[in-house]
């Protein structure tokens, strides 16, 4: 039995049998196409709809908001999702595509909506049927997210929604936004609005979508442009003026730090029959047994062997980390473990794959559509990719700031 | 997964003694009471006293201090591994100077031993006698087959050991010796005939230590030649554990002490924590310290629950604590300016212990080494 399974209680344990069989012989098994590393750099249709169909059986089986009430679609339950996580994740299973609507949007309109727009958006968003994007960075306003210029202005009953969101992941299959846009020029943070908008059905109509492309060639994210887009008030979460406090609530969830756990799988490799695991160090060793290099393996070099144990021990420390945090008595402050996660496992997995490229030497020069590129040039695709999240959800300066100022209490550097 | 409690054995127990430790050391243990006690005088050619608050130390033997990790059946507490390292954590933090890192590692030996006379040590030490272990060689080698004293076929030491750690302040020393069936180990009395301790001059303030030479020194047998090594490797991921757990507490202090001096000095207008190369790396300090003390509760557990992954784990503690002590001492010297560079300020004190904990046992690339042959296999 494992640690976390001797922790479960009776219900709990009950729960993660449940899950066990229903994943014995519901795992959807080999993708028909290709699927990317991550979510977000979903781009084939296809290969979304194949992900769509997972999710909504697993939410079907029950191990997808479990922790939601039923009245919105969930499971009415406390403490089960991060066992179904467990689960998944055991079982090896595709990840979930809906990765923004149900880590950001799904506890933001729990905590922030009025109840009939919950019991409307909750049950399409966790069954993957609605696809979610987070309207959020602009032009201008990137680590500086207050500096929001989109602005929303009322009419009557209605916002009438104008300006220019950017690095919008997902926006090509969303069909909601969570926005956060501006209804007060004079007030930096208490300027700022919150609403949830629906953008394919409005496509043509007020919103233009357009892709980006990324620095490894893939799409994923986008420009999205409001031009007198018009939603009713009741898609506002929480009070005009109060934008600034919901998506607080959004960016806690958004970096593993808030109260609800996010529904997650995706122990499957990737990217066609590799078998490779760009956050396994256990593949970076099969990798440096593999490859050659002054007449040994890389395995048995030793600068080579001093990084991979230096890796290995950085990944038991997050695993130790979290443990530790859940431990009240051995924790010195309740955020110093949780505002550290995004930062260190993001860090983790760009060096992870930064070693790994390095050990296929001559071999990393080759693009992932190259026939000689090792472990189907996962690697070096890994090494590329993981910028985006070091970036993404708060850059890690910003991650640091945020540590430095919440937990040491130095000064802020704003 | 691991097969340890959720709470890495962090009973109620164990969390109490934890915060008394805390509360007393803290009270008793002051930064300014320490300085005064160990860096009154500067100059290297000061007599080599050892200094240390003996009536302290008979206080903390009265408290059951050396008695937590020795089992109830040899008039010990017998809690988990956990208790001890939960107090190494606390000497760091105030860098206490004593012998009961020592003592607690001495006690992780004996507990691997099998013998009565290993018994009869594991009372003593109970009842407060504290011990050293001198297991090193001249060269300062840790491999627990190296040693540089030889046992006579009656029993009697002869030889070198070097680098005893608070050798000064301990009542009698375990000797790893070899003979021609093996190494093994042996209790000797401080004051037996035949011993002369030298004391090393160390640069760390707060520690002592020594080299013990042994000509027919009469000792008592704790492990049978040909097992001692065995007993070694046994308490090794007790004794790694303990000095990172050294180091956290240290690491603690300075980041602490540091972040502190960072909101307070004012240059440009702005109290030094506004900048970002202030900041940032006392965030990274911060991380580090998270790393090497998870890991080493982990470790400390697993000398309980899981044995056989003890001492891989206690070599992950090591490495990770051993580099966060590196960087937590230097960043609170530079960040101190010219301040953290004198002798009256107390970042030295830390600073220095650091520099001796993260050698003690071997640094951190000497256990990684260590650790991707136990885990890839010997390098070709
Ligand atoms: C792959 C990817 C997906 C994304 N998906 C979405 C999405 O779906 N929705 C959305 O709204 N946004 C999304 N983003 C945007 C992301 O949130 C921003 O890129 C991020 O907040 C940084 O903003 P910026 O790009 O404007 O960089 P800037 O804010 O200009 O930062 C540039 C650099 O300066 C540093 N910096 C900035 N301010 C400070 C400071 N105060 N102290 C120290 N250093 C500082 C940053 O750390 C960074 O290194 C995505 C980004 C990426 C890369």
């Amino acid at each position: 039995m494992s640690e976390s399974e001797r922790k479960d209680s009776p219900e709990q344990a009950q729960f993660r049998s449940q899950c066990q069989a229903w994943l014995a012989n519901n795992h959807p098994g080999k993708p028909p196409v290709t699927i990317p590393q991550g979510a977000l750099e979903l781009s084939d249709p296809d290969a979304m709809q194949w992900l769509q169909q997972w999710q909504k059986a697993a939410y079907d089986a029950g191990m997808i908001g479990c922790d939601y009430p039923v009245e919105v679609g969930g499971g009415g339950k406390e403490g089960h999702q991060g066992i179904a996580n467990q689960e998944m994740q055991r079982a090896k299973t595709p990840y979930l595509p809906n990765i923004i609507g149900m880590g950001m949007a799904a506890p933001t309109i729990f905590f922030h909506a009025q109840e009939d727009v919950k019991a409307e958006l909750l049950p399409k968003l966790l069954s993957g049927e609605h696809i979610w994007c987070q309207g959020f960075s602009e032009p201008g306003a990137g680590s500086d997210l207050a500096n929001q210029q989109t602005f929303a202005e009322k009419d009557g009953d209605n916002w009438i929604i104008n300006g220019h969101k950017v690095w919008t992941s997902l926006a090509h299959f969303a069909d909601w936004m969570i926005l956060l846009c501006r209804t007060d020029k004079s007030d930096k943070y208490n300027g700022l609005s919150y609403f949830v908008v629906p953008i394919k059905s409005a496509l043509g109509k007020g919103v233009k979508v357009q892709p980006l492309i990324k620095m490894t060639g893939q799409t994923g994210f986008n420009e999205v442009l409001f031009e007198n887009l018009v939603i009713p008030d009741r898609y506002r979460l929480d009070a005009v003026g109060a934008g600034w406090k919901v998506a607080m609530t959004t960016l806690a969830h958004e970096r593993g730090a808030g109260p609800l756990v996010t529904p997650a799988s995706g122990g499957m490799a990737t990217e066609g029959e590799t078998g490779v695991s760009v956050s396994s160090v256990g593949s970076l060793i099969d990798l440096a047994r593999s490859h050659q290099r002054l007449g040994k393996t890389a395995a048995d070099d030793p600068v080579l062997r001093d990084e991979i144990i230096k890796l290995m021990i950085r990944r038991e420390s997050i695993q130790q980390n979290n443990r530790r945090s859940a431990v009240a008595e051995l924790t010195d402050h309740p955020m110093r473990i949780p505002l550290q996660s995004k930062l260190v496992s993001t860090e983790f997995n760009q060096d992870l794959a930064e070693v790994a490229y390095r050990v296929e030497g001559a071999a990393s020069t080759l693009n992932r559509n190259d026939p000689n590129a090792p472990a189907g040039g996962q690697w070096p695709l890994a090494y590329m990719n993981s910028f985006g999240v070091t970036i993404a959800a708060g850059a890690n300066e910003v991650q640091r700031n945020i540590l430095g100022e919440r937990v040491l209490g130095l000064p802020k550097s704003k | 997964m691991a097969e340890q409690p959720k709470n890495f054995g962090f009973g109620e127990d164990e969390v109490m003694l934890r915060d008394s430790a805390r509360k007393f050391l803290s009270d008793h243990c002051s930064s300014d009471t320490l300085h005064r006690m160990v860096a009154s005088d500067f100059n290297l050619d000061r007599p080599n006293d050892c200094v240390w608050d003996q009536a302290l130390w008979q206080q903390i033997v009265d408290l059951g201090w050396t008695a937590v990790c020795v089992p109830e059946a040899a008039g010990g507490i017998g809690m988990p591994a956990v208790a001890a390292i939960a107090l190494a954590e606390e000497v760091g933090r105030t860098a206490f100077p004593s012998p009961l890192i020592a003592t607690l590692s001495a006690t992780f030996v004996l507990n691997a031993c099998d013998s009565a006379a290993a018994t009869d040590a594991l009372t003593a030490i109970a009842g407060g006698k504290a011990t050293a272990l001198a297991l090193t060689n001249a060269e300062g080698e840790w491999d627990s087959a190296a040693t540089d004293v030889r046992v006579d076929a009656d029993g009697r030491l002869e030889g070198l050991a070097a680098f005893v750690q608070d050798a000064r302040k301990c009542a009698q020393f375990i000797v790893s010796a070899r003979s021609d069936a093996g190494v093994g180990l042996y209790l000797v009395s401080a004051a037996a005939d035949g011993l002369t301790l030298t004391p090393d001059s160390v640069i760390d303030l707060t520690r002592d230590q020594a080299r013990l030479t042994f000509k027919q020194v009469d000792a008592i047998e704790l492990a049978a030649p040909g097992t001692g090594s065995a007993a070694i490797d046994a308490a090794l991921p007790g004794l790694l554990s303990l000095v990172a757990a050294d180091m956290v507490g240290a690491g603690e202090w300075l980041l602490q002490t540091t972040v502190e001096y960072a909101k307070t000095r004012v240059q440009f207008d702005r109290p030094l924590g506004f900048f970002q190369a202030v900041k940032h790396p006392l965030v990274n300090v911060m991380l580090q310290i998270d790393n090497a003390k998870s890991l080493t509760y982990h470790a400390a557990c697993a000398i309980d629950h899981e044995p056989a992954e003890a001492l891989r784990l206690a070599r992950m503690a090591k490495s990770e604590a051993s580099d966060m002590a590196v960087f937590s001492s230097s960043r609170a010297v530079q960040f101190h300016g010219g301040i953290g560079f004198t002798w009256e300020c107390y970042v030295h004190l830390f600073f220095k212990r650091q520099m001796h904990s993260q050698v003690l046992y071997g640094d951190a690339k000497y256990q990684r080494a260590l650790l991707a042959d136990l885990i890839m296999g010997k390098a070709a």
